[in-house]
């Protein structure tokens, strides 16, 4: 808040500046040169390329069957949504609204997926999915993904659901208003920015899942980000442009979601929920 | 409801019954709102605590050797027990460099009108997720890539340095993926300090630096502390750039290229399971020491002392 | 770390000079000019918004000047650090450090200035004795209640000895009855320490019960200057009068006027009364009296209006009336009066203040 005007002080500010800046050019300096190589005809040894073509989607999404992929993509990813927006509001609803024997335990619960990395649980997790003849399936690959986002969309629901004021559902029992009729034309609406918002965020979070999907999709149960991995593991086989065609593709897919998020959403949302739930 | 008196005054005591049993659950917070929460809450048992259980107990079947054979065989095979440390030493000095570099840029930051835009930037990378980010940085510090142009174009480089498929390829990586996810968390906690308490400082004699040692540092540490956790157990677990990016047989083979291997390239699960224990162990072992030397720190409000 | 405590400037009167701050386009200071005497109690007075807390900042460093000058004795010291300036301060929200328990916290200035462990106890205790918390110290400031968060952000602010303290509505977040037992605490410490006080404050009871002199201020400018009584009794502007009590605001036309005094024509009855600004025969004015002066005869001169309510204060009955034209008045009577009844008003010449004005 005090604003320095000394040299040192001077100093210090340009160099956490240059820092900052350099980051951020760097980032999109990588982001761009992604772009560039899915839309360059030749790209060797120059700065930019040769020329610059578009036939390398109409070619990415031949080789990698892009059609099918997309639409397995966003299943498994509206399914998991659906979901775990389900069950996350309703339990939020109940660990917002009551103080019971064992909630500190639930919220336990519901906290550690989000601390764990995913490939640290994901490798047992597939084992039994295995055991079940479920990994490699549609249904593998939507159980899997609600592991982290079913208790994300709980805590990010919980402070939501706190600040709406229980009086107003008392008011709503005093005024004759049944259960189903409280849940339809009071808690929904009133729940309805917070679900979108939470919705969004297990959405772009989805589709950016990489680790679980990996380890318990199928042939026939890929998502995209699977796909852009195999694809640039064996990166030799393909055209460099391919592969980076995909990558735009991937990008556009998530980012879509992200810009749409981000209206309802601050950005440190999408990292710092878990932080402030744990920091007590 | 019946006629007959008896009868109902043996409902009656029947609905007294239930209303004393309803009561004495509603009365711990158990009723038919509380059961909102089992849902959820079943669902997170089985797909993550009983999975972990299994694997727990999975890692003490070893197809050959006795109950910790698995363990035996992980701490004695030096390509198995050797990813501990190749892990750590990519986690450690990214996790701390990144916190080194957020400490400082968040400072500055939050005397921004408008942080939207670089908050908005900075967590690009953080949803378009590691496999994405590998490949951009395949393309940006490859030989003939941007970033070696630009080193050599300056004048800094007389030829390309080699930044992919080795250390320094995941090394980038974790720190593009991992600088945002721990700038923001440190913003938001440097950003919960009333302003109040630094201008307190200032009139009453303490200078830029002393304001930072004396005031800013004691009551965002415990949030370092946090950010610092969740920040090395992300990098802990890196594995599509350590595949990627890195040269995942040799100096890049982290812990969880090994636990990745035995599960699906040798179909042991058991042996997998056991390394991804010895992997979650050792997350856990960090984690305890830091939130141990957390528990001696100051961990109250920090939005100045009214209430 | 001792240097910037040696180059603190030492007492001496604070001045002033012309102090602008502007955010934008708007000026929030617009140019004020104040000398505060050595060991003084001055209060900075106005609404929010009207600047006051804008100058105590700029006063302690916390805001560059857009222009001007603050000067203490014979240094100028507006080009200085806060932390190089070596006052005391006390905010609104007491902003104590929650991490440092209290002896840490009254310390926090005396550690700064590198003063030996020894010396900062032994100083330390005289504040808390002063504040009387002396078996609190080591208590964390979220362990203590609102009354005694604001004796230590009190025992912090003047434990160093400053030249001088600044207050920023100290006493807003506490209650009704804990603010009336401060206001004589904080006198009773200024007077013991004898360090000049600047302090800030919406209250007009505060100003004027705690303060040796009372700057009002109003839209970034200063309105008038001066002890509590002369305030009160001799507001010089309107807005003035408005922030003492003078509640009702008749506008009219000036009819005469002779040696201070003015003649005004006020909802069809002719009031006289003291001028407080320079008004011309012909011209328009407002007249501001306080309910207590403004007293209902049963007939006679005065304001014709009609009673629209009356009750019982002690001693003596306040009413609403509404004058012919409509104004609506504010005044006391020593009987009680039936609602509807048609009443006259009249106020002593120099209980009556006249302002210049738009007029009716």
């Amino acid at each position: 808040m005090i604003r320095d005007t000394g040299l040192g002080s001077r100093i210090w500010r340009i160099a956490v500046w240059a820092v900052t800046i350099l980051f951020v050019l760097n980032l999109l300096a990588m982001i761009v040169s992604v772009v560039t190589n899915s839309f360059a005809t030749r790209w060797l040894g120059t700065w930019l390329p040769v020329a610059y073509t578009t036939r390398w989607y109409f070619s990415a999404w031949e080789e990698f069957q892009l059609h099918d992929i997309l639409i397995v993509t966003f299943q498994v990813v509206f399914t998991v949504v659906v979901v775990s927006g389900l069950l996350g509001v309703l339990a939020a609803y109940a660990m917002a609204r009551r103080d019971f024997a064992g909630k500190r335990l639930a919220m336990l619960v519901f906290l550690l997926p989000l601390l764990v990395p995913p490939i640290t649980y994901g490798i047992p997790l597939a084992t039994v999915l295995y055991q079940l003849n479920l990994a490699g399936t549609f249904w593998g690959v939507v159980l899997a993904n609600l592991v982290p986002t079913v208790p994300f969309v709980v805590l990010v629901m919980i402070p939501f659901i706190e600040q709406i004021d229980p009086r107003i559902e008392a008011a709503a029992r005093v005024f004759g208003a049944s259960t189903p009729q409280l849940f339809g034309r009071i808690l929904f609406p009133l729940l309805l920015p917070g679900m979108l918002a939470a919705m969004l965020l297990v959405l772009v979070r989805t589709i950016a899942m990489f680790e679980l999907t990996f380890l318990t999709a199928g042939p026939t149960s890929q998502t995209l980000v699977v796909a852009l991995y195999y694809a640039v593991f064996a990166a030799g086989v393909r055209a460099g442009q391919s592969i980076d065609a995909m990558a735009v593709i991937y990008m556009v897919a998530t980012l879509i979601w992200l810009v749409l998020a981000l209206r309802f959403v601050n950005p440190t949302q999408i990292v710092a929920r878990a932080k402030q739930q744990s920091a007590h | 409801m019946s006629s007959a008196p008896l009868d109902g005054m043996v409902a009656a005591a029947g609905l007294d019954e239930r209303v004393a049993l309803r009561t004495r659950l509603a009365a711990r917070g158990l009723d038919g709102t509380t059961l909102f929460v089992l849902p959820a809450l079943l669902a997170i048992l089985a797909l993550f605590v009983y999975p972990f259980l299994y694997g727990l107990a999975l890692s003490f079947r070893p197809k050959a050797g006795g109950v910790l054979g698995n363990y035996a065989h992980f701490f004695s095979d030096p390509f198995l027990y050797d990813t501990i440390w190749t892990t750590l030493r990519l986690a450690m000095p990214v996790t701390i460099l990144n916190l080194v570099l957020a400490v400082p840029i968040a400072m500055r930051v939050r005397l921004m009108r408008r942080q939207r835009l670089l908050t908005t930037i900075l967590v690009l990378p953080v949803t378009l997720g590691t496999v994405l980010v590998a490949e951009g940085l395949l393309n940006y510090l490859g030989p003939q890539g941007w970033f070696n142009r630009t080193l050599i174009w300056a004048g800094l480089l007389s030829g390309p340095v080699k930044l992919t498929n080795n250390y320094w390829g995941v090394f980038a990586s974790l720190l593009i993926t991992g600088f945002p996810f721990t700038f923001l968390l440190t913003l938001s906690y440097v950003t919960g300090i009333d302003p109040a308490l630094e201008q307190a400082g200032a009139v009453h004699g303490a200078s830029a630096r002393q304001r930072f040692t004396r005031i800013i540092l004691p009551l965002i540490l415990p949030g370092l502390a946090i950010t610092f956790c969740l920040s090395f157990v992300q990098a802990f677990a890196v594995f599509p750039s350590a595949v990627l990016l890195g040269a995942p047989a040799g100096p890049t083979r982290v812990i969880s290229i090994a636990a990745y291997q035995a599960a699906f390239e040798e179909y042991d699960y058991s042996l997998a399971s056991a390394i991804a224990m010895v992997m979650g162990a050792v997350q856990l072992a960090i984690v305890a020491a830091v939130l141990g030397a957390r528990g001696m720190l100051y961990r109250g409000p920090v939005g100045g002392t009214k209430g | 770390m001792t240097l910037h405590a040696q180059t603190a400037p030492g007492g001496g009167a604070l001045e002033l000079r012309g102090v602008k701050r502007i955010f934008g386009s708007h000026a929030a200071l617009a140019g004020i000019d104040l000398t505060i005497k050595a060991g003084e109690f001055i209060a900075l007075l106005g609404p929010s918004g009207c600047g006051k807390s804008t100058a105590l900042n700029c006063i302690a460093g916390l805001l560059p000047l857009s222009g001007g000058s603050i000067h203490l004795g014979d240094r100028r010291i507006d080009g200085l650090k806060p932390e190089d300036r070596g006052f005391g301060m006390v905010f609104q929200s007491y902003a104590l450090f929650p991490h440092l328990n209290v002896r840490k916290n009254v310390g926090f200035g005396l550690t700064m200035r590198g003063v030996s462990r020894g010396e900062i106890d032994r100083r330390v205790d005289e504040a808390l004795g002063l504040v009387r918390l002396r078996e609190q110290a080591e208590k964390l400031p979220g362990q203590m209640s609102g009354g005694q968060q604001q004796r230590v952000a009190i025992a912090r602010a003047i434990v160093i000895e400053p030249p001088v303290v600044l207050m920023d509505e100290p006493l807003s977040n506490l209650d009704a009855k804990l603010r009336l037992e401060m206001r004589a605490e904080i006198r009773r410490i200024h007077e013991t320490i004898g360090s000049t006080t600047v302090y800030v404050t919406h209250d007009q009871d505060e100003a004027l019960s705690m303060a040796d002199r009372v700057v009002v201020m109003r839209d970034g400018t200063i309105r008038q200057v001066g002890t509590p009584e002369e305030l009160y009794e001799k507001p010089a502007h309107q807005d003035v009068a408005d922030f003492m009590g003078f509640r009702n605001r008749l506008p009219g036309r000036v009819v005469g006027v002779a040696d201070g005094r003015a003649e005004v024509e006020v909802a069809g009855a002719r009031l006289s009364g003291t001028a407080r600004e320079s008004v011309q025969a012909g011209g328009g004015a407002v007249v501001s009296i306080r309910p207590e002066d403004l007293v209902a005869v049963p007939g006679g001169p005065g304001l014709a209006a009609r009673v629209t309510a009356i009750e019982y204060r002690g001693r003596a009955f306040f009413g609403n009336a509404v004058a012919a034209d409509g104004t609506e008045l504010f005044f006391r009577a020593d009987r009680p009066l039936e609602k509807g009844a048609d009443i006259r008003l009249t106020a002593e010449p120099a209980r009556t203040l006249v302002f210049a004005g738009a007029g009716a």
